[in-house]
């Protein structure tokens, strides 16, 4: 079989109606995808009277800053001042971003780099902890939390995130791949375990922060308390918007502004961010 | 606490000079071992603790709750098996929610897998600037949090709803569908919406993973017969990235059989006749409306080892592929 190389091609093995068909199909699916997102948009520069128009339309015809004016006037006159769900929400994630990458960080050092009585048991909780989602242990984290006393504060939202196990895995992969040289130099010259931890390996994952922090700032930016957080004032920038959301027909325009709001932060973040995710994830692989 | 002799780890001993009449114990060895690492246990002990305290316990205590009848008021009182005998025999609805969890995972699990694999694959081999857009066009919906809602829209039973607009438009119906109250039509919108969400972390480590594969293997394969793309995937890229793939296999597994959150706000809490039931929203039902937490946790635990149970085995098989 005579096999022609092409020279000067970027990829061998693609025929042109291959990939022609393929990203047809593509385009087709992202439409799909962008569909519900792009209509948001949409509908939140859209007048009351195109909102209900029939048949409904995708794109808006005239579009007008009234619903985010409407949703100014209705901050106004919430009960709690509309700036502490906002700084409730920024709080809640903040706090638990730092916290979250700061321990995890921590703990995934030694496992990635140093081998202890007990550290392929742990690694192996952490793997079998990814298996399930949080709503298994719902009803016991509620009793844990009432007897810690953590029950309507933050710290119920918090600290629960701080042991988020998708990210100490994510981080003890990344760390997997600093060459150990590097760390035995540093022993040499005589920085103790901390020292390495703070000042070789965090500065040479700051991919994996990056990761985690979004994965988190995901997590916490749509928090509505997890059922812990009942004083008005201590609640989320998500649980209030939900009540302007399912307000009902009238509140149709000002819901779509506050959602697109709530939406565009997490996506700006990861616009920014996009390189050093995929950075990360390239060691996300389970190898055993 | 019972001390193992390992013959062969005695040597530590002997090599001190002293006859090796006292033989170092295992425990004296990890016990070295441990002093050594110290600083490594010093280091994992914050999170760990948090870890322990609210994943690992958990686990265990809803276990053992699940044995017992319990109202939060109360002190739980032991009655053995017969939460799991209620649930599987006399409880006609948590059957409708296995079936239905059963069902969502068949579907939008290999689905999805499939989806953030293709689409990782075909991202793959566009330029740097389009491939940045078209990774957050399909990862956006999984990120923008809550935006169910927008689905409601979409699926709004009255004329103003963009489906039924559409669709009367286009002369296809005459009157506008209850979507979200009729049976029939909630599964199949529960798993698009699902499926719509679904490209998240699997799909990054797919992306991440085929920029990883060793480019210099590609022409390798085509001066070694490979002809065309399909084979290439084959017997190329699929075994290069083995490690994502069960990565990938387990984000994807887990939020399948975890499908909640669409079906209460879409299809609402309780769906009609149970259509939208899973195994979660019946958790919820039990765990925080009528407050059955023995009966609540036996379900979590039903759920626990379907969950890990499911992961054990696709990722036994996920090993075998291309040995």
């Amino acid at each position: 079989m005579r096999v022609a190389i092409p020279i000067r091609k970027k990829r061998v093995n693609r025929s042109f109606a291959g990939t022609f068909w393929m990203f047809v199909f593509l385009a087709a699916v992202a439409a799909f995808m962008a569909l519900p997102l792009v209509y948001a948009i949409n509908a939140a520069f859209k007048p009351l009277d195109e909102i209900f128009l029939f048949p409904p339309t995708l794109f808006v015809r005239h579009p007008t800053t009234s619903n985010f004016i409407d949703l100014m006037t209705l901050l106004g006159q919430s009960w709690v001042p509309f700036s502490r769900y906002i700084f409730n929400t920024f709080f809640i994630t903040g706090m638990g971003v730092v916290g979250h990458v700061l321990l995890a960080s921590a703990a995934a050092y030694p496992l990635a780099k140093h081998k202890f009585p007990g550290s392929k048991l742990i690694f192996t909780v952490v793997v079998l902890s990814l298996m399930f989602t949080p709503q298994v242990t719902a009803i016991p984290n509620y009793m844990v939390m009432s007897w810690i006393g953590l029950i309507d504060t933050y710290w119920a939202v918090i600290v629960p995130a701080f042991a988020f196990s998708l990210g100490l895995y994510l981080m003890k992969q990344f760390m997997e791949q600093i060459p150990d040289a590097l760390l035995e130099s540093a022993k040499i010259d005589g920085a103790n375990e901390y020292r390495i931890f703070w000042q070789i390996v965090m500065p040479n994952v700051k991919p994996a922060w990056l990761t985690l922090v979004i994965l988190l700032f995901q997590m916490l930016w749509g928090t509505d308390g997890n059922g812990f957080i009942y004083s008005e004032q201590l609640k989320t920038l998500h649980y209030a918007s939900n009540q302007i959301i399912f307000g009902g027909i009238a509140r149709a325009g000002v819901g779509s502004a506050v959602a697109l709001i709530l939406m565009s932060v997490p996506i700006a973040l990861f616009v920014v961010s996009q390189s050093r995710i995929i950075e990360t994830m390239t060691t996300s692989g389970m190898k055993d | 606490m019972s001390t193992i002799d390992t013959p062969s780890q005695t040597s530590v001993t002997v090599a001190a000079g002293k006859p090796a009449v006292k033989t170092t114990s295992w425990w004296e060895i990890k016990w070295k071992e441990i002093k050594a690492q110290k600083h490594s246990y010093i280091l994992m002990s914050p999170y760990m603790l948090l870890f322990a305290v609210f994943t690992v316990l958990p686990v265990v205590m809803s276990v053992i709750i699940s044995f017992t009848y319990f109202n939060m008021l109360e002190f739980p009182r032991f009655i053995g098996w017969q939460n799991y005998s209620r649930l599987f025999l006399e409880d006609d609805v948590f059957l409708i929610a296995i079936k239905n969890t059963i069902l969502f995972a068949v579907i939008t699990g290999p689905l999805s897998y499939m989806a953030c694999f293709v689409f990782a694959w075909i991202i793959n081999d566009l330029r740097p600037k389009l491939r940045a857009v078209m990774t957050l066009i399909f990862y956006a919906p999984s990120i923008s949090g809550n935006v169910y809602f927008l689905w409601q829209m979409i699926f709004s039973g009255d004329r103003y709803g963009i489906a039924n607009g559409f669709l009367i438009k286009m002369g296809v119906l005459l009157d506008p569908i209850q979507w979200l109250k009729t049976e029939q039509y909630i599964m199949p919108i529960i798993i698009l919406v699902q499926l719509w969400l679904s490209l998240g972390t699997g799909f990054l480590a797919f992306i991440a993973g085929l920029q990883t594969v060793d480019k210099t293997l590609y022409e390798a394969g085509a001066v070694d017969g490979i002809k065309n793309r399909w084979q290439e995937l084959w017997y190329i890229t699929l075994p290069s990235m083995k490690p994502q793939l069960m990565f990938g296999a387990v984000i994807q597994i887990t939020s399948s059989l975890a499908i909640a959150d669409v079906s209460i706000y879409l299809a609402g809490f309780p769906s009609v006749n149970y259509a939208a039931e899973t195994i979660v929203t019946h958790l919820i039902d039990f765990g925080t409306i009528r407050f059955e937490m023995g009966y609540a946790s036996a379900i979590a635990t039903v759920l626990f080892t379907l969950m890990v149970g499911t992961n054990l085995v696709v990722q036994r098989l996920l090993r075998r592929v291309g040995e």
